[in-house]
């Protein structure tokens, strides 16, 4: 990882367990110790169950972790902040609520709710192609739209660090790689720093300035993988020998190849 | 409309004009006594003889079920909401509401006419008994099976209980609100008439009761058909109210 950009996370010896009754307690996570570099994006790729929503879970403030250093830009990560935005892997939408007004609930909980808003709200939602969606309700949009509309309503209060967790794994591969080069476009746009967990190793490397490869449970740092890739990334790069060399290392780091 | 629009329409009216016509050609066919068992005929004609006493005695069966509804409605749902958010008030308020379910309702009708006389307010009392289970029931399950993913996005934003109660979870718990209340209006009307029945000075049950003591069954039928229709009328009520609160729901889903 690059030494002389300035780390906005700093995680050191994260460490998670859970108390079971009557048995040992269950240890999620190891150890974890990586930075996040400000404006970078960053997957965590691992197995299923290995620990990496927990993770981005302490990150975001919804769950303390057993011990360690959670730092984001300096500061111990003790509860959520309103820096923060979160896209879940469901789209989390409310049925009750329009596009917009789903889009413009964190300014509403904030208090922020204005004209402004509304106004920003509106070009999000055309940035990712859903301009004349605004009235709709979510049963009306399908699994991809009600995702877009999920990463508006993230980036509706332009949080410094935007965590994403599988936020494309229930879409078909097509969407998915859509959205993938929705997301690059949208972090050049407003320059947030990006945590963003997936279990698809030709995803992390698509999307990522850094792979953080978690071991299976208990997790650790399995490699940390620069990917020196150009952006803008197209989809002609998923089949350069330089893509391929980096998921072949992803894969050993998974224990998958050798 | 459309032809299937029609269809829609018109198999339910068959049904019932089916059914209307297999019930004339028994009685009349095997020369059944009206006071055994009327015919749709007799019970047309007793209804349309009796037309004022009819819509005269509606009007306090109507009241009683709407006020003893609304009633179970302003005392339920915040009965409910105080059960699933605090565990303390839910394990003891929850076996006292199973309790007071579990006791038969017309068996305790003659002890609140004791209370509350022959007039509305017994009836008022014995119909917000019956409906308070179902809303009170509904509503906690409602608020309990808010999606995790929801709250999780409400915490994240920091957002206060209040918000999260009044953004989140009371309007997430809306169908469930609304299939208690549907329950619960029907069963306010049987509320209603077995308040009638223990003791009363007007209204259907009270019609119904006379009628049968008379032996002018046809009347004793058309008020209880006129009881279902009180009942039919006020769950689409519920229904309409629901779209109106609603409207999210009526659109197709994917």
């Amino acid at each position: 990882m690059l030494q002389d950009a300035p780390a906005f996370g700093h995680f050191r010896d994260v460490h998670q367990s859970f108390a079971r009754a009557g048995q040992a307690p269950l240890v999620a996570i190891e150890r974890i110790s990586f930075d996040l570099v400000a404006g970078q994006l960053a997957t965590l790729l691992g197995p299923s169950g290995c620990g990496k929503t927990t993770f981005l879970k302490i990150v975001a403030g919804l769950m303390a972790a057993s011990g360690g250093t959670v730092q984001i830009n300096g500061r111990d990560v003790t509860e959520p902040h309103p820096d923060f935005g979160i896209v879940f892997q469901q789209a989390n939408l409310m049925p009750w609520r329009t596009v917009l007004n789903n889009v413009l609930f964190p300014m509403e909980i904030l208090g922020r709710r204005d004209a402004a808003a509304v106004a920003r709200a509106g070009e999000l939602l055309a940035l990712v192609g859903l301009a004349g969606f605004e009235q709709s309700y979510p049963s009306q949009l399908s699994g991809g739209m009600q995702q877009r509309v999920a990463l508006c309503r993230a980036l509706i209060h332009r949080p410094k660090l935007l965590l994403m967790d599988e936020p494309f794994g229930a879409l078909d591969e097509l969407t998915r790689m859509e959205m993938q080069d929705l997301l690059l476009d949208i972090r050049a746009k407003t320059g947030a720093t990006v945590m963003f967990v997936t279990h698809s190793i030709g995803e992390a490397v698509y999307i990522s300035d850094t792979v953080v490869v978690f071991s299976k449970r208990p997790a650790v740092v399995a490699d940390l993988i620069p990917v020196a890739l150009a952006y803008p990334r197209s989809a002609e790069m998923r089949y350069a020998a330089e893509f391929t060399e980096l998921q072949h290392r992803a894969g050993r780091a998974l224990g998958i190849t050798r | 409309m459309t032809l299937r629009d029609l269809r829609t329409a018109l198999y339910p009216l068959l049904g019932v004009a089916v059914m209307l016509a297999l019930w004339q050609l028994y009685v009349s066919a095997f020369g059944i006594n009206r006071i055994v068992l009327p015919g749709p005929v007799d019970i047309t004609r007793a209804a349309i003889a009796n037309w004022a006493i009819l819509m005269r005695e509606t009007w306090p069966t109507f009241l009683e079920s709407v006020l003893g509804f609304a009633l179970a409605v302003v005392i339920g749902i915040p009965v409910a909401v105080c059960v699933a958010s605090s565990r303390v008030l839910n394990l003891t308020l929850y076996p006292i509401l199973i309790a007071t379910q579990s006791v038969p309702k017309v068996a305790v009708a003659p002890i609140i006419l004791v209370w509350f006389g022959l007039g509305l307010q017994s009836k008022l009392v014995i119909a917000f008994l019956v409906a308070f289970f179902p809303i009170v029931v509904d509503t906690a399950t409602g608020m309990r099976a808010t999606p995790i993913g929801l709250l999780e996005l409400a915490r994240s934003l920091r957002a206060s209980s209040l918000q999260i109660f009044m953004k989140v979870q009371f309007p997430a718990a809306l169908p469930s609100i609304f299939a208690g209340a549907k329950v619960a209006v029907t069963l306010a009307v049987i509320g209603a008439v077995i308040g009638e029945f223990v003791g009363s000075l007007n209204g259907l049950g009270n019609l119904l009761l006379t009628a049968n003591s008379q032996l002018d069954s046809p009347l004793a039928w058309a008020a209880l058909i006129w009881l279902s229709v009180l009942g039919i009328v006020l769950f689409a009520a519920v229904v309409a109210v629901e779209r109106l609160v609603m409207p999210w729901s009526e659109i197709g889903h994917h």
